[in-house]
C-alpha cells in the first residue's frame, strides 16, 4: 500500500519523462502514454481510499533525507482522508481532461509537449497532497505554479499569453514568498519540516500566540496568492490566455485549490491561533473574494473570464467555509467544485472549440447545435448556482450553516454572492446557448449585426464523453455530504472530533430560494427581456463601472506596482550611471594614473636592466662566436694543452 | 736480460709502425701500420704475463678494428687521394703539444713513487679474469654487453643507406 | 737490468703522444680514429702494466683493459658508421671541411 501510495505521483512524472524524450514516437504521441499513466494513478488512488474508508488506518512514509545538527530532517507522504479524497479529485478530474484534450489540442503543433506538460503538472500536484512535510508541499507547490506558467503561455507565440504567463508566475511568486518566509519560521522554531512534529508542537503549546498567527498568515499569503484570492486575484483572469483543458485542470479544479488544501492540510495551526484571528483573516479573505469576483463576473463578456472569476468567488467561498471553522464544508465544496467548474470549463472550450470566439454575445441559440455540450453545461451551472440537487447545493449549503453559526455577517456574504452566482451563470448560458443566434450561419452571405460567419458543430465523442462523465459527478456527488443520508463525507473528512454543524432545513431553504431568485432575474434580463440589461447596468451606477474596471485592482497595481517599478528603474539608472559609473569611472581614472607611472618606471628601469643583459650578453657572444670555430680539431689542441696545464700543474705543486 | 731484449724489441715493433700510422701521406700504408703496432702491444701484454688480453687484443683489435678500418678508407676513396694534403694547419702546433704533453706524461709518471708490490699473478687467468667479470665486475659486464648492441644497431642505422 | 714498470709507462706515454699527435694533425676522419686507437693502446698498455707490478693478485687492470677493447670495438663500429655517412652527405671526410654546425 505504501509503495502505492509512492506510485500516485511517480506514474506521471515517469510519463513525463517518456514524453519529454520520446513525444511523437510514443503511442497517441504521448497521449495514450500521460493518460494511462494518470488512470493507474487514480485507481491507485481509489484502492487507496476504499482501504481507508474501510476504516485502515492513514498511511505514513517517510525516509530520513539529511541530518541537521541532531534531528533528522524526516520526508515522506501520507494518505489520510483529505489526501485521499484531494487523490481522487485530481486523478479522475485530471484523467477526464487528458482525455479530453486529445480532441481539443488535436493538431496543435506541439501536441506531445502539452501532454507532457499535463502529465508533470499532475505529477507536482499528487505530490503536494501527498506530502507530509513542508519542503514536499512547497516543491509540489512550486512545480504546480512552474508547470502554470508553462501551460498559460502554451501558446507562447501570442504576446497576450506570454504575458500573461508572466503575470500569473510573478503574482503567486508574491505570495510564495510569504508562504517560504512561513515555513522558514516553523523550521527556524521547530527545527523540523514534517506536518506531525509541527502539530505536535502546536498542541503542547510549543507554538502559541503571536508566533503561531504570524505563521498561519504568513502561510495564507501562499494561498492567496495560488488561490487567487483578493489581493492577488489579478492573474487568474489573464490565466485563460492558455487553452482551455489548461484553465480546466489548473485553474479550475486542481492548482487554484491547492490554497485551500493547504489551509485545510495545516488546519491546527490556523485553528490554533489565539481568538481564531488567523481563520477570520481568512474567512474575511475568501467572503471578500467570492463577493468582489462574482460582481465583476456578471459584466465579463468572455466566456472563459466569467468562468475564471466564477472560480475565484468559488475559491473564496471555500476559503469563507474553512475561515468558520467549516473543515468539512470547504473541503467538501473544494471536491464538488473540482467536478462541476472543470465541467463547465470543459464546455466552455467545446463551445469556443466550435464558434473559434470567446465573447458570448457572438453567441446565441447554441443549444441546438451542441445538445451534449448545452445538456452537461446547464447541469453544472445548476450545480455551481447551488440547486437542489446539484453537487454545489450541498457543499454550498453547509458553508452556509457553518457561517451562520460560526460568523453571521459572512453568512450574509455568502449569500448575496450566491444570489450573484446563480445571475451570472444564467446570464452565460442565456447569452451562449438560448435566444436568437448572433453569429451568421454559414450558408448565409453576409451575417446581420457583428455576427461572424461560423460552422459551429458538436465536439467529438472524445470531448463530449468527459464533458457527460463529469456531468454524472455534478449532478450526484453532492449527495456523499447529504444530511438524510447521514453526512458520510462529514465522517469521512473531518477536523478532529468536531462535530458539523447540524443541517438546517430553513438555511437549505433560504440558499435555494436565493439562487433562484438570482436565476428569475438573470431570466427576466436575458430570456424574457422585461428589462434592458444596459438600464439595468445603468442603475447600478457607479457599481457597474467598478465590476467593469475590475475593482480597479489592475489599474492599482499598473499604477503602483508597475509604475513603481519603472520609476524606482529610472532613479537607479540616475543612481548607476552617477555614482555607480563615477566610482568605477574613479578607479579607472586612478589606475589609468598610476599606470602611467608605471610606465615610466618599466620603460626606463625595467626595460633598461632586462635591455642592458640582453645588450651584454649579445656583446659576449658577439666575441665569443670566434672561438667557436667548428672545427674538431682545434677544440682537440685546447684540450690538450688544458691537459698538459693539468699535469704542469699537478707536478709543480 | 733475455727480458729486456724482448721488452726493447717489442716498444720498437710497437713503437715504430706507429710513427708511420700517424705520418704516412699513403692512407693505406697508414692503416697496414696499425696491424704491427698492435701485434707490438700484444707482445707487450705477453710479456706483461696477460696472456687474455693479448689474444682479445690480436682478435679484435689486429684484426677486426684494422680490417674494418681499411674496408673505411676503400668505402670512402681515402686511399686515391695521396696526393692531398693530409695534415691540416695547426701541424706544427699540434706537433708542439704533443710533445709537450708526452714530456709531460713521462715527467709525471716516471716521478710517481709507485707503491710496487712484488709477486706474481693467478697461472691460470683466462679463468681467473673470468671469474672476475662473472663475479666482482657483473654489472660492468653487463652494461659493456649492453653497450655493445646499442651501438652495434646504432652503426647499421648510421651506416644505412637512406632509402 | 730488471724491466721494470717504468719502462711500460714510458711506451705507453710514446705511444699516447704519437696518437694524440695523429688527432692533433690529420685531416682525415680515418687517421684521426687511428690516431684514438693508439691512444686506447696506450692506456691498455698502462692498465696491464699497473696490474702486473702493482696488484698482482686482483686481475682488476685485465678487466678494465679488455672493456676498453670492446668500447673500443664499439667506438670504430659506431665512428666509421659516421665517417660513412658523414662521406654520403658531404663528399668529404676531411674534418676541417665539415664545420656545418658552425654559427
Amino acid at each position: 500500500m505504501t509503495a502505492l501510495a509512492w506510485l500516485i505521483p511517480l506514474l506521471p512524472f515517469l510519463a513525463f519523462g517518456l514524453i519529454v524524450f520520446f513525444g511523437r514516437r510514443l503511442p497517441g504521441q504521448g497521449a495514450s502514454v500521460a493518460i494511462g499513466a494518470l488512470l493507474a494513478a487514480a485507481v491507485f488512488s481509489l484502492l487507496l481510499f476504499f482501504r481507508l474508508l474501510g476504516g485502515a488506518e492513514p498511511i505514513r512514509s517517510t525516509i530520513n533525507w539529511l541530518v541537521l545538527g541532531q534531528q533528522p530532517l524526516a520526508l515522506g507522504i501520507q494518505v489520510d482522508a483529505l489526501t485521499a479524497v484531494m487523490l481522487l479529485v485530481v486523478t479522475v478530474v485530471g484523467s477526464m481532461i487528458f482525455i479530453y484534450s486529445v480532441g481539443y489540442m488535436h493538431g496543435d503543433p506541439r501536441y506531445p509537449r502539452f501532454f507532457a506538460y499535463l502529465s508533470l503538472f499532475a505529477a507536482s500536484m499528487l505530490l503536494l497532497v501527498l506530502a507530509d512535510n513542508f519542503l514536499f508541499l512547497y516543491v509540489g507547490w512550486e512545480l504546480v505554479g512552474l508547470c502554470s506558467y508553462l501551460l498559460i503561455g502554451f501558446w507562447f507565440e501570442r504576446p497576450a499569453a506570454a504575458r500573461a504567463s508572466l503575470k500569473a508566475f510573478i503574482t503567486t511568486r508574491v505570495g510564495d514568498v510569504f508562504f517560504f518566509a512561513g515555513i522558514l519560521l516553523v523550521f527556524f522554531n521547530l527545527g523540523t519540516l514534517g506536518f506531525g512534529q509541527t502539530f505536535e508542537a502546536v498542541e503542547s503549546g510549543h507554538l502559541s500566540g503571536g508566533l503561531l498567527t504570524g505563521i498561519a498568515l504568513l502561510l495564507f499569503g501562499g494561498a492567496i496568492g495560488k488561490s487567487a484570492q483578493v489581493p492577488l486575484h489579478v492573474w487568474l483572469p489573464d490565466a485563460m490566455e492558455g487553452p482551455t483543458p489548461v484553465s480546466a485542470l489548473i485553474h479550475a479544479a486542481t492548482m487554484v485549490a491547492a490554497g485551500v488544501y493547504m489551509v485545510a492540510r495545516l488546519f491546527l495551526i490556523f485553528f490554533s491561533s489565539p481568538d481564531h484571528t488567523a481563520l477570520a483573516v481568512v474567512a474575511w479573505i475568501g467572503g471578500i473574494s467570492a463577493f468582489m469576483a462574482a460582481t465583476i463576473a456578471v459584466v465579463q463578456d468572455d466566456i472563459k473570464r466569467v468562468m475564471a472569476y466564477s472560480t475565484i468567488s468559488q475559491l473564496g467561498y471555500m476559503m469563507l467555509g474553512l475561515g468558520v471553522l467549516g473543515y468539512t464544508a470547504g473541503v467538501f465544496h473544494l471536491m464538488t467544485h473540482a467536478f462541476f467548474k472543470a465541467l463547465l470549463f470543459l464546455g466552455a472550450g467545446s463551445v469556443i472549440h466550435a464558434m473559434h470566439t470567446n465573447d458570448i454575445k457572438q453567441m446565441g441559440g447554441l443549444a441546438k447545435v451542441m445538445p451534449s455540450t448545452y445538456w452537461t453545461m446547464l447541469i453544472g451551472s445548476l450545480a455551481l448556482a447551488g440547486i437542489f440537487p446539484f453537487a454545489g447545493f450541498w457543499s454550498k449549503d453547509e458553508i452556509l450553516t457553518e457561517a451562520w453559526h460560526n460568523n453571521p455577517p459572512l453568512f450574509y456574504v455568502g449569500l448575496v454572492t450566491s444570489f450573484i452566482t446563480a445571475f451570472y451563470v444564467m446570464r452565460m448560458m442565456f447569452y451562449t446557448f438560448l435566444g436568437e443566434p448572433r453569429w451568421a450561419p454559414a450558408h448565409e452571405s453576409s451575417g446581420h449585426g457583428q455576427g461572424t460567419v461560423v460552422h459551429p458543430h458538436e465536439s467529438p465523442r472524445v470531448m463530449t464523453g468527459p464533458l457527460w462523465f463529469l456531468a454524472f459527478f455534478a449532478a450526484f456527488i453532492g449527495f456523499v455530504g447529504a444530511p438524510f443520508l447521514g453526512s458520510p463525507f462529514g465522517r469521512f473528512v473531518r477536523f478532529g472530533e468536531e462535530a458539523a454543524v447540524p443541517f438546517d432545513l430553513r438555511i437549505a431553504v433560504i440558499s435555494t430560494a436565493v439562487a433562484l431568485a438570482g436565476m428569475g432575474v438573470a431570466a427576466a434580463l436575458y430570456r424574457w427581456r422585461w428589462l434592458s440589461p444596459a438600464a439595468v447596468r445603468r442603475a447600478f451606477q457607479p457599481f457597474s463601472t467598478w465590476a467593469e474596471r475590475k475593482y480597479y485592482f489592475d489599474d492599482l497595481y499598473g499604477w503602483t506596482v508597475v509604475r513603481g517599478t519603472v520609476w524606482a528603474s529610472r532613479v537607479l539608472r540616475v543612481f548607476d550611471i552617477y555614482v555607480i559609473d563615477g566610482f568605477v569611472n574613479l578607479i579607472g581614472v586612478v589606475f589609468v594614473g598610476l599606470t602611467r607611472l608605471y610606465r615610466v618606471f618599466d620603460l626606463y628601469v625595467v626595460d633598461g636592466l632586462v635591455n642592458l643583459i640582453g645588450w651584454g650578453t649579445k656583446a659576449l657572444g658577439g666575441v665569443l662566436r670566434f672561438v667557436q670555430t667548428g672545427r674538431a680539431e682545434n677544440y682537440l689542441l685546447v684540450i690538450a694543452i688544458g691537459v698538459i696545464l693539468l699535469i704542469i700543474g699537478g707536478l709543480v705543486r | 736480460m733475455g727480458e729486456l731484449a724482448a721488452f726493447i724489441i717489442l716498444a720498437i715493433v710497437t713503437l715504430l709502425p706507429a710513427v708511420v700510422v700517424v705520418t704516412s701521406r699513403n692512407l693505406v700504408r697508414a692503416a697496414m701500420s696499425l696491424i704491427p703496432s698492435f701485434l707490438g702491444v700484444t707482445g707487450l701484454f705477453v710479456l706483461l704475463q696477460a696472456e687474455f688480453v693479448a689474444g682479445i687484443q690480436i682478435l679484435i683489435y689486429a684484426g677486426a678494428i684494422a680490417v674494418l678500418i681499411l674496408f673505411v678508407i676503400m668505402l670512402t676513396q681515402g686511399g686515391t687521394g695521396t696526393a692531398l694534403r693530409q695534415v691540416n694547419e695547426q701541424q706544427l702546433v699540434g706537433g708542439l703539444v704533443a710533445g709537450a704533453l708526452t714530456i709531460a706524461l713521462l715527467g709525471l709518471l716516471l716521478r710517481t713513487p709507485w707503491p710496487l708490490v712484488a709477486g706474481t699473478l693467478p697461472r691460470s687467468n683466462v679463468a681467473a679474469v673470468g671469474g672476475a667479470f662473472l663475479t666482482n665486475f657483473i654489472l660492468a659486464f653487463e652494461i659493456s654487453s649492453l653497450v655493445l648492441l646499442v651501438s652495434l644497431v646504432g652503426a647499421l642505422v648510421i651506416a644505412r643507406r637512406e632509402q | 737490468m730488471q724491466v721494470g714498470l717504468n719502462h711500460y709507462l714510458a711506451v705507453s706515454a710514446l705511444l699516447f703522444g704519437l696518437g694524440l699527435y695523429g688527432i692533433l694533425t690529420r685531416r682525415n676522419a680515418v687517421a684521426i680514429l687511428m690516431g684514438i686507437e693508439l691512444m686506447l693502446n696506450a692506456a691498455n698498455i698502462n692498465l696491464v702494466a699497473f696490474n702486473r707490478y702493482v696488484a698482482p693478485g686482483a686481475l682488476a687492470g685485465h678487466v678494465f683493459a679488455l672493456i676498453i677493447i670492446t668500447l673500443a670495438a664499439c667506438e670504430a663500429a659506431v665512428g666509421l658508421a659516421l665517417v660513412l655517412a658523414v662521406y654520403r652527405n658531404l663528399e668529404t671526410i676531411h674534418v676541417d671541411e665539415i664545420n656545418v654546425m658552425k654559427w
